[in-house]
C-alpha cells in the first residue's frame, strides 16, 4: 500500500496531530521498521512539524487490517504556492524543510511534483499522478527483473518481485478532512467518490472525537467505509503549524516541536516573519477563485 | 541589559522515559520568564527520581539518566543531574530544591573567588558582565498544573514544605489551554499569599506526550518516532529497556513516601 497524505487547513484548527498507538493491535506479519511501508504522508501548507511524520508512522499500524497491508512508502506533498493561503511561504522553502525533517526517516519522502505545477492542483489529480508513478515504477522494475539471469536475482529481489501486486495509494488525513466532504459545494461529488472508492483514506483522529459519525452521515462514505481506515490518536500531540509560525515571529522557542534542522533552516533564511504572515492576506483561496463551487481545503 | 535576576529551573519527575514534552516545558518556562523582563534563566536542571520511589514500571535510574543525557545533547542550557537518583533512598522535593540551591550558591562563591584573584586586564568583558549580573540566583520548581492541585490533597504534603517551596523558591507551572490553575491558587490561602512567586504559563500548543503511553507503545512494538528523540529510541532498543516485565516492576507496592509515613507523599507526574 502506498499512501499519499493530504491534510486540510481549516482556518487554524489543526487536523493533523500525532498519533498514539496504545489501542492499536500489531498487524500480523509485520516485520518491524525494516520493512518499507507506504503510508500516506501528510501534505500541508506550512512547514513540516512533528505531527505530520507521526501521522505516517501510526497510520502504518491500522486496526482492522491485521496482516493485510504492507506500507511501502510515505509521500508528503506540499501544496502549490498558487493555492493562495494566508502566510504560505515559497514551496522552495517548504520542500527544503520537509526534506530536512525527513532525513531520519527510511520510508517517508517529500515529493515536489504538486508544488512544481503551473497552478494549484485538485487533490484527486495529485492522487492520480502518484498512483500512475507507482505503476510506472513497478512496471520498470518488472522489466528489469525479467532481464536478469536467474542466478543474479537475490532472495530479497525475488521476494519483493513476488509481493509486488499492484500497490494501493491511500490519502492520509485528519478527521476534519472527512468533515469537509459534507460542506456544500466544497467538493465535486465525483472526486469524493474517486478518492474513497479508487484510492481510500487513512484518517487519524483525536481521542474523544468520533469520525465514524461523519461516515455514517454520508451515503457515499458509508458505501465505501471498508476503504476508510479510522486510526485513533491516543497521545495528544497537536502541534499547529500556525502556532509554530506565531511563536517564531515572536522570537519564542519551538525546540522539540519541530526538528532542530528545520529550526536552523528557518533562522538561516529568515522565513517566518510578520511580513510572511501577511502574504495572501485577504485573497481568496485559488480553488475558490477558479470556481465558486469547488475547493479542496487544506489543513495546517 | 539592565540587571535581571538569574534563575535556575528545576524539574523533578520519573522521566521514564524522557519525552519531547518534558523538554518543551523548559523552553516554555524560559520564554515566559524572559518576557517578564525581570529574569534571566541561566540553567535548567532535570532531576530523575530515585529508584526507591517505587513507582510502577520505573526502570533503573542508570537508564533514565542515560536517556535524558542523550535527549539533552542538543540543549545548551538544560542538563540532567543524578544527585537525587544517587541518594540512599527517595528524597522529598523540598530537599532536592535545597540541595541544588546550595550547589548554585557554592558555585557562585567559587566563581567570585576566582574573579577576585584575576588581574584586571585578565578579566574579559564577558567575565565582567557575568560577574556583575550574578546577583543571587533564584531556583524555581518547574511543574505542570496537576502538581499545584496535589497541594490540596489532605496529608499529601507537609504544610511547611509547601510554604518553603512557594516562599523561598517559587514555582513555574505549565498548564494546558482550557485548564485554569489560578483557581487552585485561589482555593489555598498559602498559595494565594505567595502567588507573586508562582508563575503560570499557558501551553497553547497541545503537546501532552505521556511517558506511560510511550512505554505502552514500546512494549507493543509500535512507533514512538517524533515523540521522543531518535537517540533515546535507539538506546531503548539497544538495551531492551521497556518490556512487559519492566512494566510490572513495583506492581502493587506502595510508593516510598507512603511507606515511610502515611501522611506525606510527593506524587510525581509522568
Amino acid at each position: 500500500m502506498r499512501c499519499l497524505p493530504r491534510s486540510l487547513p481549516r482556518g487554524g484548527r489543526p487536523a493533523v496531530s500525532a498519533q498514539g498507538q496504545a489501542a492499536m493491535p500489531q498487524p500480523q506479519g509485520w516485520q518491524g521498521p525494516r520493512q518499507r511501508g507506504a503510508s500516506p504522508g501528510a501534505s500541508g501548507t506550512a512547514g513540516p512539524r512533528r505531527g505530520q511524520p507521526r501521522l505516517s508512522c501510526t497510520a502504518r499500524h491500522q486496526p482492522g487490517s491485521r496482516g493485510r497491508y504492507q506500507v511501502i512508502e510515505g509521500i508528503m506533498s506540499p501544496v502549490n504556492d498558487s493555492y493562495g493561503k494566508k502566510g504560505l511561504v515559497s514551496a522552495r522553502h517548504r520542500i527544503a524543510m520537509a526534506k530536512l525533517a525527513l532525513e531520519t526517516s527510511d520510508w517517508i519522502r517529500v515529493d515536489p511534483w504538486e508544488s512544481e505545477q503551473e497552478t494549484w492542483t485538485e487533490t484527486v489529480k495529485v492522487l492520480r499522478h502518484h498512483y500512475n508513478e507507482s505503476l510506472r515504477l513497478l512496471q520498470s522494475k518488472k522489466e528489469f527483473m525479467k532481464n536478469k539471469q536467474p542466478i543474479e536475482r537475490s532472495t530479497e529481489d525475488s521476494l519483493s518481485y513476488q509481493h509486488s501486486g499492484l500497490p494501493e495509494l491511500k490519502l492520509l488525513c485528519g478527521a476534519d478532512f472527512l468533515q469537509t466532504f459534507k460542506t456544500p459545494n466544497l467538493w465535486k461529488e465525483e472526486h469524493i467518490k474517486e478518492i474513497v472508492e479508487k484510492f481510500g483514506l487513512v484518517c487519524i483522529s483525536r481521542a474523544g472525537s468520533d469520525p465514524a459519525q461523519y461516515i455514517n452521515e454520508s451515503d457515499l462514505l458509508t458505501k465505501f467505509q471498508h476503504n476508510i481506515f479510522l486510526v485513533k490518536e491516543w497521545i495528544q500531540n497537536e502541534i499547529s503549524a500556525t502556532q509554530i509560525r506565531y511563536a517564531l515571529c515572536r522570537g519564542l522557542s519551538v525546540k522539540y516541536l519541530i526538528p532542530d534542522s528545520v529550526i536552523s533552516y528557518i533562522a538561516q533564511h529568515n522565513i517566518y516573519t510578520e511580513e510572511s504572515e501577511r502574504k495572501n492576506e485577504g485573497d481568496l483561496l485559488q480553488p475558490l477563485k477558479l470556481c465558486n463551487t469547488t475547493v479542496n481545503p487544506l489543513n495546517d
